[in-house]
């Protein structure tokens, strides 16, 4: 023992280099492993499972016939070109046709067709959209020359699908963990246990509630509550004493319970059938008919499959169904005693689900669907007497599960009816604005939760998302706190066998559930085991198993992802192997020693070792929230106690995507990373290797993007120097001019001139040519040619012969793109067959105030329409005053000023700032780490390095001021600088250096909106609203109430009237109603008719409200008399 | 009176502020200072020497002048001192992967070996350019493969050819009479190993680019110096005698060669050797005891300028054009206020 200690109080030499983990856990993993892995478990094995829980089809007409699924695949993806014949497909060539990129579902079957039995292989049912780098994508295992040749970027995640075209996500979702027990006070303030069972048939919510001192079964399917001894006694626990030592038999307990038994005699119930027959009364009828049935089987069958539905019952033996029942009163009562519920926030409640589980609902709902037309297409047909035989397989219809999974895809509408899920926007276009912001959609996380209430709970940040959930990430406003982000180590489980875990645990001593009474349960050495919120059985010595197991665990032989930890108050050990579960790695740590020592990062750095190896070996393991828990984790090897049972790989990675890009994160105050992670995602830059073969409806990039001066490992991690979003600009922090006011920027007029801050925007221009019922199709002309010049008209000036605009040209506003024609008949057939049908001008035409260049034209086919035509508009733009950027740090700011180089301040080196940036937005933004990125920026610049600005590490102020005095600056950044316009030295001494600025995608040039007159609103003749339309600058009612206020009565009738709807109409002076042309017709005279000025909007109202039976009079005065 | 002095005289750098940036000496604001302006004294003050004249670096003193001058010079060495560089540029074919307008840009900001001095400013709205205000080049490249090149080899260098597009592949086409007035040489980007763009086998770019007179105010493409700027002569004055360890602090505390330490009867003392190569880092504040020790000045009408030129001209030519520049917005001013004073003569006729 005192060897031991001696050793523990040696010095620990540290691991050197222990995030080099990292690279190696993102090298296996990649960035959005969680989205692939579920994926790829989602069509290799869950697929199976659903074909084997619905694997066979009877029909009601034949009692001979049937279909059996033997096997289901999910190929490889591929394309329809004409009648069966297929080619296999890149995603880039599906971006660009506006294709889905799926592959087929094919089956193997088995099924009589008449006397025969046949076995039918490889039939197509249907295709599936298939995830990018999923195990069935063809870039998968490619090398990165192989994706160039593929058009595709080596540096994409991947993860996300193809839909018609469109790249979708569908994001993380969100929910409170299933089959598990939880414990939570409703609005009366009372106690109640609730449920979730989640099973492959339905999903029910059983809770168990308390009401005046009783305890009830609560369900949807009963009428009113049920009392809990009542339920014991329908499931076959007919004795009040088992019912009681089910439950719990200390006194405590005892005395909760007692008057929920009198409820039994107050109700004359005391066998099981009258219980059930209690029961059956207060069963809501399902409306559909159904086999008939009496009270006693329905109440029955309602506790057999819909009460606690993942609480297996096997031939109506409901023993484990009573004991699972029996612990939720407990819990009910164990929380009134210590006034305490479960917090429904607390991560290791939460579950994940993602892009596999979802697609497994939905494909599972349009399988059954697709066998459930069959069974009735067999039930139709067979009586009828016909020729042929009745054979299934000319009766399999591909596009009903193509259809489903496609437009649920691309609406992001999950409708599962038998789960009663109903939910929109579970998908989302992939946003391409920036690398980061394709990055950070596929780790978003969303929250089932309602936006509107409001409520801090859910919002909030919980201690147990440490190092899960990024801490930074999240939006402002109404969805704060609700979609999320993931960390850059978490993992998100699939699921995993429960079978092998069951076996392990009785063999490691669990007794059996099934052998005890309620008395051995509850007992009070003995601990309960739960396996996936369901009972497994008993253990004497908990930490026993759960030591022996995670051994087991380490060495490999069980699932790595397999949690195990006691929970001491309710006495019971979990297991989970459940999916959507997330946990992270962390180093193991033993006797007070990480397992892991620099021999094995050594190793790893040379490449001898890979992640899995240190996984295999039982150097690291993955952690999830609830063992967490269980676990003494230290953040460094300094703090490291005999307690210490884990280390972790490295702090930073608590950070996410977005927030890893900020370099001294921990230095800013934490609105402004999060600020900052909004803002990453509008940054311009280089999206992707194959930027320029896309074709986006919206692309932004810089033209001179660079990589950071200061850096983090995270940067460095996730290629955002390959990828770079902004650039590095030397700033000086100082006022200038008054147009520096509210966090303006001033920039230098030369650096603009030389690419600062230049960027390129591109538009794409659809047009598809159609053709019609009636045989005609739309047509594309050549450019029309002036008759005098023999030159194309103005209009047509930029089309190719034809028809279509050339690439390199420059398209004006109101130019041709495409010269496209319709025929004015497209439903009915056309007259004479000989005659030629007659063609309407639909043009393609160019809007913009800013001319525009044509990148490419792009003419091909999609699955539907015979030709698309793609056009890529191009616009170069440099800086202006009004466009926005930003700092890593949440500090944006609108250019305020261009400011000649000759104008700028300049140090004793002739150094011209870039960016002037005034220093009032310091103070209260508290953004010590953009101080800091200056510092290290500089220093890196003189020194000829890249310093790093890593989350809880990077370079030190301290080494970095240093650095700068050995280059002749000053230790605090402060430079001497000498004005531009006086050429005198300025009295401040100015904080000069390099900070990495971000130029965002709003530009003044797509907001700038003015206009005199214009477009009017065809309905009320006022001037049309938006910019996009041309519209007018709206005088609202607080403008309105101004100039009331102010008395400037002309001023309003001018600009609510003159200038806006005035129409002169014709009023009776007799009746009051309109009339026209100075005529009335109620009165059928023109005898009082004068005419005067009003609204438009006015008249129309007037008539509207004639139209209703309602006579709006008008009461005509002289103004003299 | 020597407080005044140095406020006349010398700029100070305190540890947090810079002191007495303004001149004042103006005529009348000292009692007992003779101010006013006149040839005789500033022909007796005023000097410029050239420190060092390298390739296209140029660095000289000039001394005895106020700074609104000496700024004067830097604003026109930067804005308004033209030259050459391409301005127009007809794309008769580009298949890079570079967009037009970038290689515009890119081909704007090269600088172009021509003595601006013997060019005319083009017309507005002149698209053609004639022989006296346009230099036109030709560029046209076309990236093949290399048949030569070793099988296994990834090299772009070595299995591509004309892949990457300098400055040197542009083409001087005389326009005019320019075949006789300027010879090969004269015309051309000053470096030959600018990269303009990359290709690759099919890529060509096939242009034409028109090079007109400009300054820098118009664009920065124009403006015939990388930078032109200027410092204050530093000065540092030791209050105090500074001996032993402390000396060697403060000596560590400036540029190398700006002070040294002598050794004088065994004693180790400070002394300052060449104020000229101090940065001004002024490490010195952060020495509590030594940072009464020093003055850190600079000397208010010693102006050390460096002209660092892009190479059309040599710097010594920028500044005298400078000067010329600076010389004619003088004549026109002088003109003005003539003929100014010319019409209020008329006016009170």
């Amino acid at each position: 023992m005192a060897e031991q200690l001696e050793s523990l109080a040696s010095p620990l030499n540290t691991i050197q280099e222990k995030w080099k983990l990292l690279p190696a856990f993102l090298k296996v993993k990649g960035l959005v492993k969680q989205h692939i892995d579920s994926f790829n478990y989602f069509i290799n094995v869950e697929i199976k499972k659903i074909m084997k829980a619905n694997e066979k089809i009877v029909s009601d007409a034949d009692p001979n016939f049937y279909l059996k699924y033997l096997n289901i695949y999910v190929g490889m993806p591929d394309v329809e070109e004409g009648f069966n014949i297929t080619k296999p497909i890149a995603p880039h060539e599906c971006r660009l046709r506006d294709m889905t990129y799926s592959a087929p579902i094919t089956v193997d079957i088995e099924y009589t067709r008449g006397n025969q039995r046949v076995v039918r292989n490889n039939l197509p049912i249907g295709r599936m959209p298939i995830m990018l780098r999923s195990s069935n994508c063809v870039l998968t295992g490619k090398s990165p020359s192989e994706l160039a040749k593929l058009k595709e970027c080596p540096l994409d995640p991947g993860g996300y699908f193809l839909v018609k075209g469109v790249e979708k996500v569908i994001l993380i979702q969100e929910q409170l963990s299933k089959n598990r027990m939880i414990v939570e006070t409703d609005r009366k303030g009372l106690i109640s246990c609730s449920v979730t069972s989640s099973t492959h048939e339905r999903k029910t919510k059983t809770y168990v509630v308390q009401k005046n001192a009783k305890y009830f079964l609560k369900h949807n399917t009963f009428t009113e509550d049920i009392p809990i001894a009542i339920a014991f006694k329908a499931m076959g626990v007919e004795s009040d004493q088992e019912i009681v030592q089910l439950i719990g038999t200390d006194a405590r307990t005892m005395a909760a319970v007692a008057p929920s038994l009198e409820e039994c005699h107050k109700a004359q119930v005391f066998t099981q059938k009258q219980a059930l027959r209690f029961i059956g009364v207060k069963v809501r009828r399902s409306r559909w008919g159904g086999p008939k049935r009496t009270r006693v089987e329905e109440a029955r069958e309602v506790l057999h499959s819909t009460i606690l539905a993942h609480v297996p019952v096997v031939k109506f033996n409901f023993r484990l169904k009573c004991v699972y029942l029996a612990l939720m009163v407990r819990r009910v009562v164990q929380a009134q005693a210590q006034d305490r519920v479960d917090d429904r926030d607390y991560y290791g409640n939460k579950r994940l689900e993602l892009a596999g589980q979802l697609l497994a609902l939905l494909f599972e709902d349009l399988f059954k669907k697709f066998n459930a037309e069959l069974k009735k297409i067999a039930d139709q047909t067979i009586p009828k007497p016909r020729a042929a035989q009745f054979d299934i397989v000319k009766h399999m219809r591909q596009d009903q599960i193509t259809n489903g999974l496609v437009n649920a895809i691309s609406t992001g509408n999950w409708t599962v009816k038998r789960f009663k899920m109903d939910r929109a926007g579970v998908t989302q276009v992939l946003s391409r604005l920036s690398f980061i912001s394709a990055l950070g959609m596929m780790t978003r996380i969303s929250s089932q939760f309602e936006k509107t209430r409001k409520v801090s709970g859910p919002r909030s940040l919980q201690p147990s998302q440490w190092g899960m959930l990024c801490p930074s990430d999240t939006p402002e406003g109404e969805a704060c706190g609700l979609v999320k982000n993931l960390a850059l180590m978490t993992h998100i489980t699939t699921d995993s066998e429960e079978q092998p875990i069951q076996r392990l645990a009785f063999n490691l001593g669990v007794e059996d559930v099934h052998l005890l009474s309620g008395e051995e349960l509850n007992s009070q050495d003995s601990y309960l085991v739960m396996l996936n919120g369901n009972i497994l059985g008993v253990i004497c010595d908990h930490q026993h198993l759960i030591r022996s197991f995670r051994k087991m665990r380490r060495a490999g032989y069980i699932n790595e992802f397999v949690s195990i930890c006691p929970n001491h108050e309710h006495r019971c050990v979990n297991i989970a192997s459940d999916a959507g579960r997330v946990c992270r790695p962390y180093i193991i740590v033993t006797n007070g020693r990480p397992m892991v020592t620099n021999r094995h990062i050594e190793e790893l750095t040379k490449g001898y070792r890979a992640f899995e190896d240190f996984l295999r070996e039982g150097l690291v393991e993955y952690l999830d929230v609830n063992e967490e828990n269980d676990c003494n984790i230290t953040l460094y090897e300094a703090d490291i106690t005999r307690d210490t049972t884990h280390l972790e790989i490295e702090p930073f990675t608590i950070l996410g995507v977005c927030a890893g890009l900020i370099p001294y994160p921990h230095h800013n105050q934490s609105p402004r990373n999060t600020y900052q992670c909004a803002m990453g995602k509008q940054a311009m830059g280089a999206i992707g290797y194959n930027q320029h073969n896309r074709i986006d409806t919206l692309l932004y990039l810089l033209v001179f993007p660079q990589r950071p001066m200061v850096k983090t490992k995270t940067i460095e991690l996730i290629d955002y120097e390959k990828l770079p979003a902004g650039q590095n600009a030397t700033v000086a922090v100082m006022s200038y001019s008054g147009y520096d006011i509210e966090d303006a920027l001033i920039l230098n007029k030369s650096s603009v001139d030389r690419g600062f801050g230049r960027c390129l925007v591109y538009r794409k221009q659809n047009c598809t040519l159609k053709r019609y019922s009636n045989q005609t199709f739309d047509r594309v002309m050549g450019p029309m040619v002036d008759a005098a010049t023999r030159k194309p008209i103005w209009r047509h000036e930029i089309l190719d012969v034809d028809g279509i605009c050339a690439p390199g040209e420059r398209v004006q506003n109101k130019q041709v793109l495409v010269n496209k024609s319709m025929p004015k008949q497209t439903m009915n057939p056309v007259q004479t067959p000989g005659q030629q049908p007659e063609y309407q001008d639909v043009p393609i035409t160019y809007k913009g105030p800013v001319d525009s260049y044509v990148e490419t034209v792009l003419v091909s086919s999609n699955q539907e329409e015979a030709f698309l035509i793609k056009m890529l508009l191009r616009q170069t733009r440099r800086p202006e005053i009004g466009d926005k950027f930003s700092s890593r740090h949440g500090q944006k700011g609108v250019c305020g000023l261009i400011v000649n180089q000759e104008d700028m301040p300049f140090t004793d080196q002739g150094i011209c700032p870039d960016i002037i940036m005034n220093p009032h937005g310091f103070p209260s933004r508290m953004t010590v780490g953009k101080l800091m990125e200056l510092l290290a920026g500089k220093a890196g610049v003189l020194e000829g390095k890249f310093h790093y600005g890593t989350a809880f590490g990077g370079s030190k102020v301290k080494d970095v001021c240093e650095e700068l005095v050995q280059h002749g600056f000053n230790y605090q950044g402060k430079d001497y600088l000498t004005s531009g316009i006086t050429g005198e030295p300025l009295n401040a001494y100015i904080y000069t250096g390099p900070v990495y600025y971000q130029k965002l995608k709003h530009m003044v040039l797509d907001k700038i909106h003015a206009r005199a007159k214009g477009p009017r609103a065809v309905l009320t003749r006022q001037p049309t609203e938006g910019r996009s339309r041309d519209g007018g600058l709206r005088l609202g009612e607080m403008e309105r109430d101004c100039l009331i206020g102010y008395g400037a009565s002309m001023l309003l009738l001018e600009r609510l009237m003159i200038s806006s709807d005035q129409f002169e109409v014709d009023v009776c002076g007799e009746c009051g109603l309109l009339g026209y042309s100075g005529w009335c017709q109620y009165c059928k005279s023109s005898r009082n008719v004068s005419s005067l000025k009003m609204p438009y909007a006015c008249k129309l109202l007037f008539q509207e409200l004639q139209s209703m039976n309602i006579a709006p009079r008008l009461k005509l005065v002289k103004y003299n008399e | 009176m020597a407080d005044l002095e140095q406020i006349r005289t010398r700029v100070t750098l305190t540890e947090h502020e810079v002191i007495n940036t303004h001149s004042t000496d103006f005529p009348g604001n000292y009692a007992g200072y003779d101010d006013t302006w006149s040839l005789a004294k500033f022909e007796e003050k005023f000097r410029v020497n050239i420190v060092s004249l390298e390739g296209s670096e140029l660095e000289f003193d000039m001394v005895g002048i106020d700074a609104a001058i000496a700024n004067a010079f830097r604003r026109i060495l930067l804005a308004e001192v033209p030259t050459m560089a391409i301005e127009k540029v007809f794309v008769h074919n580009n298949t890079s992967i570079i967009q037009d307008e970038v290689l515009a840009h890119r081909l704007g900001l090269i600088p172009i070996h021509a003595d601006p001095r013997l060019f005319e400013y083009r017309q507005e709205g002149d698209d053609e350019g004639t022989a006296e205000d346009t230099l036109e080049f030709h560029l046209n490249v076309k990236c093949t493969r290399n048949p030569q090149a070793p099988k296994d080899s990834t090299d772009p260098d070595e299995i591509y050819k004309d892949h990457k597009v300098y400055t040197k592949h542009l083409k001087w086409v005389p326009l005019g009479n320019q075949a006789e007035l300027y010879s090969e040489g004269d015309i051309k980007p000053v470096h030959d190993d600018i990269l303009i763009a990359k290709l690759r086998p099919g890529q060509e770019m096939d242009l034409k680019l028109h090079c007109v007179k400009g300054i820098g105010r118009d664009h920065a493409k124009f403006s015939p110096v990388a930078t032109a700027s200027y410092r204050l002569l530093p000065e540092i004055v030791l209050t105090e005698e500074v001996k032993g360890e402390r000396a060697d602090r403060l000596v560590r505390c400036f540029s190398p060669g700006v002070m040294e330490v002598t050794e004088e009867n065994g004693v180790k003392k400070a002394r300052v050797v060449n104020s000229r190569l101090d940065t001004c880092s002024r490490e010195i504040f952060r020495h509590p005891d030594l940072k009464d020790c020093v003055k850190l000045n600079k000397l208010r009408d010693h102006f050390i300028f460096s002209v660092e030129s892009t190479g059309a001209l040599a710097p010594d030519v920028l500044v005298c054009e400078a000067t010329k520049v600076l010389m004619g917005k003088c004549r026109k001013f002088l003109s003005e206020l003539d003929a100014a004073a010319d019409t209020e003569q008329q006016n009170l006729r």
